[in-house]
């Protein structure tokens, strides 16, 4: 089959909607318009009935007890943020402590020094350098003012799972909740919150083949009962917690994206492990002086995340642009001009953080491409080395660590 | 964030990508950055010790593209200025011949670092050759 450019590989920024997806959703922006809140005609009743199914097939995949504790927003970042500020707020007067990890995605982290400035604290704690997070580290952070644990059940850059089981089953200890940012993990690996004792979660629908703009945030109803102190206030919705016209067609096709990848995600993570572990081997294999970012097992299926040393993210994504579409944390990519704290958290130098690309597969990649992909990163990172001053330092025989740099 | 048409052609095309012996007589090399910071820039001029003339020039960079595409410039306007000439080149006439944006300003400040410091590696060697030309 011929290839066809720019081949995507940035699965874990976003996926293509898919097309049984948008099939679905289409009628509801048209003849079945209705607001699901209105209670006394049929457009209202036929809205209802949809976003009810939604909610029992995200309910469904991730484990939940009930569809009522499925909340929808307009997705990850909103969930993130009304599950930190609604449960610090609420809770404010049981403590103002809370835990998290240093590689959380900047919602959290963003969230969380707001919540600082409003007097709260917030422990930081490291993880390991293959990104996992240390069951210790977390039970030594906690203190008696601790309301609430906040772990990314999977990193959006280097795909490290943590061991959720494990931490949520800390918190019920102490009796306190376990909010998971499940943005990356929902879709793509099991996630059960009851198995794993989480009592909030959030995920979102772009990354599981289903719309920009829909999210949705688990809430525990039992055991303990999880209350939240709503952001947007208005006529109610989403029992209190999320005011808003629920929007129809986006949640219709969260819904449905949901269904499908419940029932593909056997078949799928496998043949994206397969495919994901081609296109490691053939990189590994060929260019010396790579490293693989992240845990080498617990990691995501379709997750892969290299330093090239010697070259710079930003000049390797530069020269697979126009046919390949990956992600780097390197500085020069990012809007803050730091190369990526989840790399260097990780214990790796600044210089391999400046040098990581992440490749991220989906639903729709092929071998083909992942062959075409290979073969080009090697030959990129080739010529990339041939005019690298650092290179060819080490090649001399240079330590580069002994020169003295001058930091700009 | 797109590149400009400039910073795409010296990075597909880069020019005077190479290395002269450090030793070599004329020849001044300067190593600026740092790769904690994801810049290095390697710029080498090779000058006439009769006409004090840069005959040569070579760069090695690792960075991103418009870090690449600065020093491959800077190399190509070296080549047939004189040392005087050539300590003129300012970083804001790379930022205006590549349309750099903002955020890539310090790519064309590293570039007039790079200069600078081949120059004065040149000017440290050659003394006493330095001092005979007129610029």
């Amino acid at each position: 089959m011929a290839l066809k450019f720019p081949i995507f590989m940035d699965s874990q920024s976003t996926t293509p909607t898919d097309s049984r997806v948008v099939e679905v959703m289409l009628p509801y922006f048209t003849e079945k318009f209705g607001h699901p809140a209105s209670r006394n005609h049929p457009f209202g009743w036929e809205a209802e009935a949809a976003v009810d199914l939604a909610r029992e097939r995200i309910q469904k995949l991730i484990g939940a007890r009930d569809p009522k504790e499925v909340i929808f927003t307009s997705g990850g970042t909103e969930s993130i943020n009304l599950a930190l500020k609604g449960a610090a707020e609420m809770y404010r007067e049981k403590g103002t402590h809370i835990v998290t990890t240093a590689i959380e995605q900047r919602a959290t982290l963003d969230t969380c020094k707001r919540l600082e400035r409003q007097g709260f604290t917030v422990t930081y704690v490291p993880v390991r350098p293959d990104g996992l997070v240390d069951l210790d580290e977390i039970r030594k952070a906690l203190t008696d003012k601790t309301i609430l644990i906040s772990v990314m059940f999977a990193n959006n850059e280097v795909g490290t799972i943590q061991d959720m089981a494990a931490i949520g089953k800390l918190a019920k200890e102490k009796g306190i909740l376990f909010h998971a940012d499940a943005t990356q993990a929902v879709g793509k690996i099991p996630v059960n919150v009851e198995a794993m004792g989480i009592d909030l979660l959030s995920c979102t629908a772009h990354l599981i083949y289903g719309p920009k703009g829909v999210g949705a945030l688990y809430v525990r109803r039992k055991g303990p009962r999880v209350r939240l102190a709503p952001m947007i206030d208005g006529g109610g919705h989403e029992r209190g917690m999320r005011s808003g016209t629920l929007p129809v067609p986006l949640i219709v096709g969260f819904g449905t994206a949901a269904a499908i990848c419940a029932e593909a995600m056997p078949e799928e993570s496998a043949r994206l492990a397969t495919l994901r572990d081609k296109l490691q081997d053939q990189i590994l294999s060929n260019v010396e002086e790579t490293y693989l970012n992240g845990h080498p097992e617990r990691r995501l299926p379709h997750n892969l995340n290299i330093s090239f040393a010697y070259v710079e993210g930003e000049s390797v994504l530069m020269g697979l642009n126009k046919e390949t579409a990956l992600s780097s944390g390197s500085a020069c990519t990012s809007s803050t001009l730091e190369p990526s704290y989840v790399i260097a958290a990780l214990g790796a130098s600044s210089e391999l953080a400046h040098s990581s690309i992440r490749f991220s597969l989906h639903r729709f990649n092929t071998e083909e491409e992942v062959n075409y992909v290979a073969r080009r990163t090697i030959e990129v990172i080739r010529r990339l080395r041939d005019m690298s001053p650092l290179y060819e330092l080490a090649k001399e025989g240079v330590d580069i660590k002994s020169i003295q740099w001058k930091a700009e | 964030m797109a590149y400009s048409d400039k910073v795409v052609d010296h990075y597909n095309n880069p020019r005077n990508v190479g290395s002269f012996a450090k030793d070599l007589p004329g020849v001044g090399t300067g190593l600026v950055g740092a790769p904690e910071c994801g810049d290095v820039m390697k710029l080498q001029i090779k000058v006439n010790l009769e006409t004090g003339v840069i005959e040569d020039a070579k760069f090695k960079t690792f960075g991103c593209g418009s870090a690449i595409a600065s020093s491959s410039l800077a190399t190509e306007w070296l080549k047939g200025k004189t040392v005087g000439e050539a300590a003129k080149i300012r970083n804001t006439d790379i930022v205006n011949e590549l349309k750099l944006p903002p955020v890539k300003i310090h790519c064309s400040v590293l570039a007039e670092d790079a200069i600078k410091a081949a120059l004065a590696d040149y000017k440290d060697k050659h003394a006493g050759a330095a001092a005979s030309v007129t610029t």
